[in-house]
């Protein structure tokens, strides 16, 4: 139990930088790129293809960021040059992915078992059995890049991205590009998602050519998961909120996975993931628009009664 | 410091909808110009500000700022020379962002982009000097969303934005039509004193005949995309509501016909 917990804890971590990316382009720039689910497998593949090549962990990693950025550059160009739909951008660009993963990769699946990954060194460290040096590690980096977002989105370039999913209209007019800020944004996006990649096939030991199945859906379910948790806020408490989100959608299914009456298989976790973002999409919606007519409901009644009041005198 | 040259701007040319937006409109407006337009729906007005700003390109013809042609400029280049207040009262600002976020990319127009803090101390105490001359109270409320404001506040702040990194053209596109009469009243007298006291060029379109008479030393008159009447300042001075019109009525040979206008 304590051990699937962890491992939830520590996939909640490394998955959180691709959901960070997916805020970037579903909240900041309000545009759902689908790009996400191929860029993650470019990430891994362009880690793994490395690393099985005797590269250097770390440069691999910096390298399947770099692939992630040109992807989403390409996305990006697709979207605002070519004014391309950015639903329709993200599909093209996933499909183009697949047949140039399958090329970075040379083999739909790499192993990287009996191979040094960033994580060797911390994996033989002493507390190993409880793994908290890798928790702590990877809840490190995750915090690490949640401050630099942050930062970054409080920068004059990081104010003229958010105004640019905010109002575009306005951020031009004081002399924004909006097309390159746009491109900008869908670049980090898939840069952290391709991250987020290269670090999972380092923990799990392989890339798989289909790991990046569904991973828009999954991003989806933690900003919105977090977003329920802590409220839809400044920055600083938006961007921790997906981390938490992405760590409670780890622990969620690993413990519904555990919970033996459910019959769950692993192959349920698409089917639960959908469930969770439709939940997440629709009861909100539903408890505000009850809310509303409850508000005229009594607002109504207050009318009337004063109207009825005035009608006396 | 503004020149309009010959411009002239089709809609869907050469279709059963074409429509002529601009035809051959000329137009210099001088250093610390402040000229009021009127005329009726679908006389130009908006096309010729979205022209100005670069939003639109003119399909013949030029605009020049500061004897320069401004032509090849995108809306976000032209963004150095021209501030402009829209009339949406939501257009102006970013709502999910602060007070001093939105002023900050304001104070960012025709400078780089780059990775420097957009809010410091500094550049706080500056925005709050700013909002003070407002007197509306937002000096007080710098880390609220925009979101949570009046159009009226809203319209304040985005006059505010769209001047005090001083442009070299102010257009106004009925800035106060959505607003209701209090508040617009209050957005036109912000305007007035901005515009005075930072002598600014400014090209003012309105529906509200009064204002286009008080305001200003210039007072240009358009319909079916010219500029029928252009009225200096020594004779704007006399000018009434009423010889306004009426004088629109002989030149163009038909009422004016605003469905927002107001006589004053
Ligand atoms: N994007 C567009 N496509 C097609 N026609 C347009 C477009 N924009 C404006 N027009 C037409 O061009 C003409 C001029 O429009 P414009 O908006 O400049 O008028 P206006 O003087 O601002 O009018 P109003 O007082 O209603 O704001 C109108 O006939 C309008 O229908
Ligand atoms: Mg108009």
């Amino acid at each position: 139990m304590i051990h699937s917990l962890t491992g939830a804890v520590e996939l909640g971590f490394m998955y959180a930088l691709m959901a960070l990316g997916v805020y970037i382009t579903y909240r900041i720039l309000d545009f759902p790129d689908l790009t996400v689910d191929a860029s993650f497998t470019t990430g891994a593949g362009i880690a793994a293809v490395m690393i099985s090549h005797g590269q250097a962990p770390w440069l691999a990693t910096l390298a399947a960021f770099g692939g992630g950025l040109a992807a989403g550059i390409c996305t990006g160009l697709l979207h605002t040059k070519g004014k391309v739909n950015g639903l329709l951008a993200g599909i093209i660009m996933m499909i183009a992915l697949y047949s140039i993963n399958i090329r970075i990769m040379g083999k739909p699946n790499i192993s990287l078992l009996n191979t040094d990954t960033l994580f060797s060194g911390v994996a033989s460290h002493e507390w190993h059995d409880f793994r908290l040096a890798y928790i702590v590690v990877l809840f490190a980096v995750a915090i690490v890049v949640k401050l630099l977002l942050d930062a970054f989105l409080h920068t004059d370039l990081g104010l003229a991205l958010r105004a640019t999913g905010d109002n575009k209209r306005m951020i031009r007019s004081f002399g924004s590009n909006t097309d390159l800020t746009t491109i900008l944004g869908v670049s980090l996006s898939n840069g952290l998602v391709a991250l987020s990649g290269a670090l999972i096939a380092q923990d799990g030991g392989s890339a798989d050519i289909s790991m990046g199945i569904g991973m828009i859906v999954i991003g989806l379910a933690s900003v919105i998961i977090g977003e329920a948790m802590l409220g839809p806020k400044r920055v600083f408490w938006a961007t921790l909120a997906v981390v938490v989100g992405s760590l409670a959608y780890r622990i969620v299914f690993a413990l519904a996975l555990r919970a033996e009456f459910l019959h769950l298989k692993a192959t349920d976790l698409k089917l639960i993931t959908a469930v969770i973002v439709i939940l997440a999409l629709v009861i909100p919606t539903m408890s505000r628009s009850a809310k509303q007519k409850q508000q005229a409901k009594r607002r109504t009644a207050e009318l009337a009664a004063g109207m009825r009041g005035k009608g006396a005198i | 410091m503004l020149e309009i040259y010959q411009v002239s701007k089709l809609f869907n040319p050469g279709t059963a909808d074409e429509k002529i937006a601009l035809m051959d409109i000329n137009l210099k407006l001088n250093e610390g110009d402040f000229v009021t337009v009127i005329g009726s729906n679908g006389a130009g007005k908006s096309t010729l500000m979205n022209i100005i700003s670069g939003v639109m390109q003119p399909d013949i013809g030029d605009v020049r700022i500061d004897g320069q042609s401004v032509a090849s400029k995108s809306e976000s280049e032209r963004s150095r020379w021209v501030g402009r207040v829209f009339q949406d009262p939501m257009a102006g600002t970013a709502p999910n962002m602060t007070i001093e976020e939105n002023l900050s990319m304001a104070y960012a127009r025709g400078k780089p982009r780059g990775f420097g803090w957009a809010v410091t101390g500094r550049k706080r105490a500056l925005f709050k000097e700013e909002l003070k001359r407002l007197g509306i109270g937002l000096d007080a409320r710098l880390r609220a969303k925009v979101g949570l404001l009046s159009g009226g506040e809203r319209q304040a702040l985005s006059l505010l934005m769209s001047t005090f990194t001083r442009p070299g053209i102010l257009l106004l596109d009925e800035h106060t039509a959505a607003l209701d009469p209090a508040r617009a009243e209050l957005i036109t007298r912000l305007t007035e004193e901005i515009v005075r006291s930072m002598k600014l060029t400014t090209l003012m379109v309105t529906h509200n005949m009064e204002q286009a008479i008080r305001l200003g030393n210039r007072l240009i008159m358009m319909d079916k995309g010219r500029i029928i009447l252009d009225i200096p300042p020594e004779r704007k001075q006399d000018l009434t509501v009423q010889k306004l019109l009426g004088e629109f009525e002989r030149i163009s040979g038909h009422k004016l016909a605003d469905d927002r206008v107001v006589l004053g």
